[in-house]
C-alpha cells in the first residue's frame, strides 16, 4: 500500500496494533534543542486572531458564544474555522470558533444550569428532544440508593460523573491515521460476526450492540471528515493527512462527549515517523514540520465544553485535559523520545504558554540527559508540564499507555477506565468520632454509633471505628459508581471513543481520595498530642478539637506520620477491593483533588490537626499548606513514601519553588530541577508538577490580570491559566507553600 | 557523643555550594553583622540539640538527590563555634560518600578547626568586610582572624569560594568591590567568587523578635543590579 511505503512492516499491518508499528519504526533522538524553529509568520498571525477571540471571551464572562438550538454530535455542525484560508489542520467542534455546545446526553439538568450562567436558555427544539430520551443523569438517579445519596449530599462523597459525560477514555486516534476507516470498520465488522456466535445473553447482547454503535461513529467520523473536505477512508499517506486524520478522529470524540478529562494520547513519537519519512522524502523542512505542530496544537487550544459554575467549582479553568503523554521508555530498553517530543513542547515558546494540551513528561532514569535538560529549562520558563514517573507505570502498562486526566494511565486502545471522583477521608475520621452524624449538619449518614463518649480522642479506639466507616464509605462508593458506570454505558456510551479501542478491553474503576495529608496530620495529632474534643452543646456532636502538645505533620520526612498516611491509603484501597466492580472492572485507587481541594475544605468542619472549617484540603497528596517547615525536598520525600502499588490511578504532588532558590543562573536551575526529580523519582514515587515562580508575581497576577494574560501555573495534576481561576482558587493557590531559601 | 547545637534544617539548598545540598544551620555566632538575616541563629543557648548520627540519618534520606555535585552544607551561626560537633558529623558523612561544606565567616582559629578543615570539602568563606575597622564596626569582629583562617584553608589546600554580600551605600562601590576580587585572587585554592545582593527580606524576622535591624531603611540591591557592577570589575 503505498501509504506505508518506507515503513518497516510487522504485525502491525495484519493486526491493529499502533504500538508494534511505532516500534518497528522510529527513530530515537539524542541530540539537543537546537534544531527547532521559530513560529513562522502564519503561526503568528493565527496565534494572534486566536488570543483575541480568547480575550473576547474571557471578556464575555467565560463563554464566547453558546449554540442552545443544535445537539452537538459528531456530524450535527458544519465545518468550522478559524481562518479558512491560512489553516494547515482543520476542524472544529461547532461551525464557529470557541462556540459551546449543547450536549444534553450526560443530563440536561447541567446544560439548563451553563446556558443560564452565561445568559442562554436551552431552545424549546432541544428541551421537546431530551422529553423523549432518557439521560444518564437521569438514569443514575432512578438508581441511587438512600446511602448514596446521603454521602453526595454530606460531601464525603463528591463530584461523581453523575450529571455529564464521565470522560477519562482516550481513544487511539492514532489507528484513524495508520489505518483509515475503512480498514478499522471491517475489524469491528469481523468482531461483531464473533460477538454474534456466541450465546446471547446480559453481556454479549450489551456488546454486540456496542460494536454495532461503534462501527456507525466510524462511519460518522467520515461524513464529518467529508464536511471539511477530507475522505478518511484510507490511511494517511503524508505526515500533514496523519495529523489531520489523528485530529479527526480525536474531535469526533469531543463532539461526542463532554467527559471531564478528554485525553489525547501519546501521538508525538507516532506523528514522528510520519515527519521523518517526508522529510527523508524532501516534502517538508523543519520549519514546516513545527509549522504543522503548532497548528494542531492551536486546534486543541481552542476546544471547549459547556460547563456550569458548580463544575468550575470542582474543575477550575474551564480544563479539557487534552493530555499528551510525552517520552519514557520502550520494553526493549530504547528510550521513546524523538524529534516531535521536542516539536510538541516547543508549541509552549511558538504559541505562548497554555495550560492544553496537558502536556506530561513520562519520567525514567533512563532518558537521554539532553532532553531531561530540555524538559527541566520548559518547566522553569513556562510552568506548564508535569511529570510522571514511566519507571513505576511501565511495569503495570507497557510502553503503549498514555495518562487520562491528570496522572490516570492505560494503555491505549487496550484499557479503558470508569472515572469516579473522590472520597472525603479526613471527613471519614470527623464521621467515626461523631458516631456516622456529619459534623456541619448533624444528620446521620453513616451507620449509627454513640458519639465519642471520652474527653480526648484515643488513637488505638478511633482506629476501629475508622474500619467501620472505612467499610461503610467502601461500599457507598462502590455502589455509586456501579450505578454510574452502568447508566453512562447505556445512556452515554462513548461510541466513537470504544471504536478506537480493541473490542475486548480492561476496565479500571478510579476510586480517588481526598484529604490525605489532613487526615494523617489529624491522626498524628491524636496519636503524639493530646486532642480534646469540643462539642455542640445543644447536638453533642464534636465540632472543634483543642491539641495539647506538638506533633509530627505529613511532609516533613518524619516516618511517624509519613506512616500513618500510607497505612491508611492501603487500607481504603483494600477495602475497595472488597466489593466486587461492574464489568468485572479492576479497583484503581487515586489521590488526585484537581482543584476541589478548596471546595472540600468547606464541606469539612474542624479537624483534629488543628485546621478550621472552610479551610483548604490540601491537593492532592500534598502536605497541608505551610506545614512541610524542612525544605522542599523533606516534603517530596514524604509523597514518594506513598505506594504506587495501592494508589495505581496516580498520586498527584503539586511542588512550587521560587527561581532564586533553585539557583543562581538559568544553568543551575536547569541543572537543579533535573536533580530534583532524579532524586524524588528514584524513590519510586509517581507525579510531580513543577512551577518555578514566585508569589509575589502571583500576587501581582491578581491584582493585574491584564499584565499576565499567558501565565499558566501547575496545579493537582493540570495547569491551568491563573486567570481563569476564581479569586477564592487565586488566593489558595498563592497561600500554598512556596519553597524558599534565602 | 558530642552534642550539636542546631537552629534549623533545610532539605532543599540550591544556593549554598555546588548542587543540591541539605544545610545544616547551626545555632549561636560570635558577630553581629549590620545585614545579618539569621539573626535567630545568634544565641548560643537556643535550638535543639542533636547528636551527629541523628543528622546522619536524616541526610542519608536525601543521598538521592545529590548526584556527583552535592552533598551538605553546614551554616549557621557560625558553625566553626562547634568545631568538634561538626567534626564529627563531616567524618560520618564522609563516610557515607556524602560531599561536605563549610559555610562560615572564619573568624575562628585553632586546633579544633583545623581539624575540621580536614574533613571539609569546600569552603564557602563569607570575606563581609576588607578592613579590620570597617571589620569590627560591621561585624564586631576581628578580620584578621578572617584572614589567618584564609591562609589556613591555603595551606592546607581546601577549595574555597568566596562569598561577600554587597550592600547599597555600605561596599557597593566599584573600589570596595574590587578589593575583595583582588583579595579573593590572592588565594589560587580560591574556585569560585560569588557577589551577593544585600536583601530586607529579613526585617520581618527582627520586628518578631523584636530587636532593632540595623539597615532597615536600606534598600535591597537588584540581582541585575549587582550583576552590572560584577560586569565592570577587572
Amino acid at each position: 500500500m503505498s501509504a506505508w511505503n518506507g515503513f518497516k512492516g510487522g504485525v502491525w499491518e495484519k493486526e491493529i496494533d499502533v504500538r508494534n508499528f511505532i516500534q518497528r519504526n522510529y527513530v530515537p533522538y539524542n541530540g539537543d534543542d537546537s534544531f527547532l524553529a521559530g513560529p513562522t509568520e502564519r503561526t503568528v498571525d493565527l496565534r494572534n486572531q486566536f488570543e483575541e477571540l480568547m480575550r473576547q471571551e474571557h471578556e464575555n464572562g467565560g463563554a464566547l458564544k453558546v449554540d442552545t438550538d443544535t445537539v452537538i454530535t459528531s456530524t450535527s455542525f458544519g465545518p468550522g474555522y478559524l481562518d479558512k484560508e491560512k489553516e494547515i489542520i482543520v476542524g472544529l467542534q461547532t461551525d464557529e470558533p470557541l462556540k459551546r455546545a449543547c450536549n444534553p446526553f450526560g443530563g440536561m439538568r447541567m446544560v439548563r444550569q451553563a446556558c443560564k450562567a452565561y445568559g442562554y436558555e436551552v431552545s424549546e427544539n432541544i428541551e421537546n428532544a431530551f422529553r423523549y430520551h432518557k439521560t444518564h443523569n437521569d438514569g443514575v438517579f432512578a438508581a441511587y440508593t438512600p446511602d448514596v445519596k446521603k454521602a453526595r449530599h454530606a460531601g464525603i462523597i463528591t463530584g461523581l460523573p453523575d450529571a455529564y459525560g464521565r470522560g477519562r477514555i482516550i481513544g487511539d486516534y492514532r489507528r484513524v491515521a495508520l489505518y483509515g476507516i475503512d480498514r478499522l470498520i471491517a475489524e469491528k465488522q469481523k468482531d461483531k460476526v464473533n460477538v454474534d456466535e456466541k450465546r446471547m445473553l446480559v453481556g454479549s447482547i450489551r456488546l454486540a450492540e456496542e460494536v454495532s454503535d461503534q462501527i456507525s461513529a466510524l462511519k460518522d467520523m467520515k461524513t464529518m471528515a467529508m464536511q471539511y473536505g477530507y475522505d478518511i477512508s484510507l490511511p494517511a499517506t503524508n505526515a500533514t493527512e496523519a495529523v489531520q486524520w489523528l485530529y479527526f478522529a480525536y474531535l469526533a470524540a469531543i463532539k461526542e462527549q463532554n467527559g471531564a478529562a478528554m485525553s489525547l494520547g501519546r501521538v508525538s513519537t507516532f506523528l514522528d515517523i510520519y515527519f521523518e519519512r517526508d522529510m527523508a522524502n524532501g516534502l517538508l523542512d523543519e520549519s514546516q514540520v513545527q509549522e504543522i505542530m503548532d497548528d494542531f496544537v492551536l486546534k486543541l487550544r481552542m476546544a471547549r465544553h459547556l460547563r456550569t459554575p458548580e463544575y468550575n467549582e470542582l474543575f477550575a479553568g474551564d480544563p479539557m485535559w487534552i493530555t499528551e503523554a510525552i517520552g519514557g521508555i520502550g520494553e526493549d530498553g530504547r528510550h521513546l523520545i524523538t524529534k516531535t517530543c521536542y516539536r510538541t513542547l516547543h508549541t509552549l515558546y511558538n504559541l505562548n504558554p497554555s495550560a492544553e494540551p496537558n502536556m506530561t513528561i513520562l519520567w525514567s532514569q533512563n532518558l537521554p540527559e539532553n532532553w531531561k535538560r530540555f524538559v527541566a529549562k520548559v518547566s522553569c520558563d513556562t510552568d506548564a508540564i508535569q511529570y510522571e514517573n514511566d519507571d513505576v507505570m511501565r511495569p503495570h502498562y507497557g510502553d503503549d499507555y498514555a495518562i487520562a486526566c491528570c496522572v490516570s494511565a492505560m494503555r491505549i486502545g487496550k484499557d479503558m477506565q470508569f472515572f469516579g471522583a473522590r472520597a472525603n477521608i479526613v471527613k471519614m475520621v470527623l464521621m467515626a468520632i461523631n458516631g456516622g452524624r456529619d459534623e456541619l449538619k448533624a444528620e446521620q449518614i453513616g451507620p449509627e454509633m454513640p458519639i465519642w463518649e471520652d474527653e480526648y480522642l484515643d488513637y488505638d479506639k478511633l482506629m476501629e471505628r475508622l474500619d467501620v466507616y472505612r467499610a461503610w464509605l467502601a461500599k457507598t462508593y462502590v455502589s455509586a459508581m456501579n450505578i454510574i458506570h452502568y447508566m453512562h454505558d447505556r445512556y452515554a456510551y462513548e461510541k466513537s471513543q470504544m471504536a478506537l479501542h480493541d473490542t475486548t478491553v480492561r476496565r479500571l474503576m478510579a476510586f480517588g481520595i481526598a484529604g490525605m495529608s489532613c487526615m494523617a496530620d489529624s491522626l498524628s495529632a491524636i496519636k503524639y498530642a493530646k486532642v480534646k474534643c469540643v462539642r455542640n452543646p445543644e447536638t453533642g456532636i464534636v465540632t472543634d478539637f483543642e491539641i495539647e502538645g506538638d506533633f509530627p505533620k505529613f511532609g516533613n520526612d518524619d516516618d511517624r506520620v509519613d506512616s500513618i498516611a500510607c497505612e491508611q491509603v492501603e487500607k481504603f484501597y483494600n477495602e475497595l477491593c472488597k466489593y466486587p466492580l461492574y464489568r468485572s472492572a479492576e479497583h484503581t485507587l487515586s489521590i488526585l483533588t484537581i482543584t476541589s481541594n478548596v471546595m472540600y475544605g468547606k464541606k469539612t468542619g474542624n479537624t483534629p490537626d488543628g485546621r478550621k472549617h472552610g479551610e483548604p484540603l490540601a491537593p492532592g497528596a500534598n502536605p497541608m499548606s505551610g506545614r512541610d517547615t524542612s525544605g522542599a525536598l523533606a516534603s517530596l520525600n514524604s509523597v514518594a513514601k506513598i505506594s504506587y502499588r495501592y494508589a495505581r490511578d496516580g498520586i498527584s504532588n503539586t511542588f512550587s519553588i521560587t527561581p532564586e532558590s533553585l539557583g543562581k543562573t538559568d544553568e543551575d536551575r536547569v541543572t537543579n530541577l533535573v536533580g530534583i526529580m532524579e532524586g524524588y523519582f528514584k524513590q519510586l514515587s509517581h507525579h510531580l508538577n513543577v512551577n518555578v515562580l514566585n508569589r509575589e508575581t502571583l500576587e501581582d497576577a491578581m491584582e493585574h490580570p491584564e499584565k499576565y494574560p499567558n501565565l499558566t501555573i501547575r496545579i493537582s495534576g493540570y495547569a491551568v491559566n491563573f486567570h481563569r481561576l476564581s479569586k477564592e482558587q487565586q488566593r489558595e493557590v498563592i497561600s500554598r507553600t512556596f519553597h524558599t531559601s534565602i | 557523643m558530642t552534642k550539636g547545637r542546631i537552629h534549623s534544617v533545610q532539605s532543599l539548598g540550591a544556593v549554598d555550594g555546588p548542587g543540591l545540598r541539605y544545610v545544616i544551620f547551626m545555632q549561636g555566632c560570635p558577630l553581629r553583622c549590620v545585614y545579618c538575616h539569621n539573626p535567630d541563629t545568634w544565641e548560643f543557648a537556643g535550638g535543639q540539640e542533636m547528636t551527629a548520627d541523628e543528622l546522619v540519618a536524616k541526610v542519608v534520606r536525601f543521598k538521592t538527590y545529590f548526584g556527583k555535585d552535592g552533598g551538605v552544607t553546614v551554616s549557621g551561626g557560625e558553625p566553626l563555634m562547634q568545631a568538634e560537633f561538626v567534626t564529627e558529623l563531616f567524618q560520618k558523612l564522609h563516610a557515607q560518600g556524602i560531599h561536605t561544606a563549610l559555610d562560615t565567616s572564619g573568624i575562628l582559629l585553632g586546633e579544633k578547626v583545623e581539624k575540621l578543615l580536614e574533613h571539609t570539602d569546600l569552603v564557602l568563606a563569607d570575606l563581609k568586610f576588607t578592613t579590620a575597622e570597617d571589620y569590627q564596626q560591621f561585624a564586631k569582629g576581628n578580620y584578621g582572624h578572617v584572614r589567618q583562617f584564609l591562609e589556613l584553608t591555603k595551606k592546607m589546600r581546601i577549595p574555597i569560594w568566596i562569598r561577600h554580600v554587597v550592600v547599597p551605600n555600605m561596599n557597593d562601590s566599584l573600589a570596595s568591590m574590587q578589593e575583595v576580587k583582588d583579595i579573593a585572587e590572592e588565594y589560587p585554592n580560591m574556585r569560585k567568587l560569588e557577589f551577593l545582593p544585600f536583601h530586607n527580606l529579613c526585617q520581618e524576622k527582627y520586628d518578631t523578635m523584636q530587636i532593632p535591624f540595623p539597615l532597615e531603611k536600606t534598600e535591597s540591591l537588584s540581582q541585575e543590579a549587582l550583576n552590572e557592577l560584577v560586569s565592570q570589575l577587572k
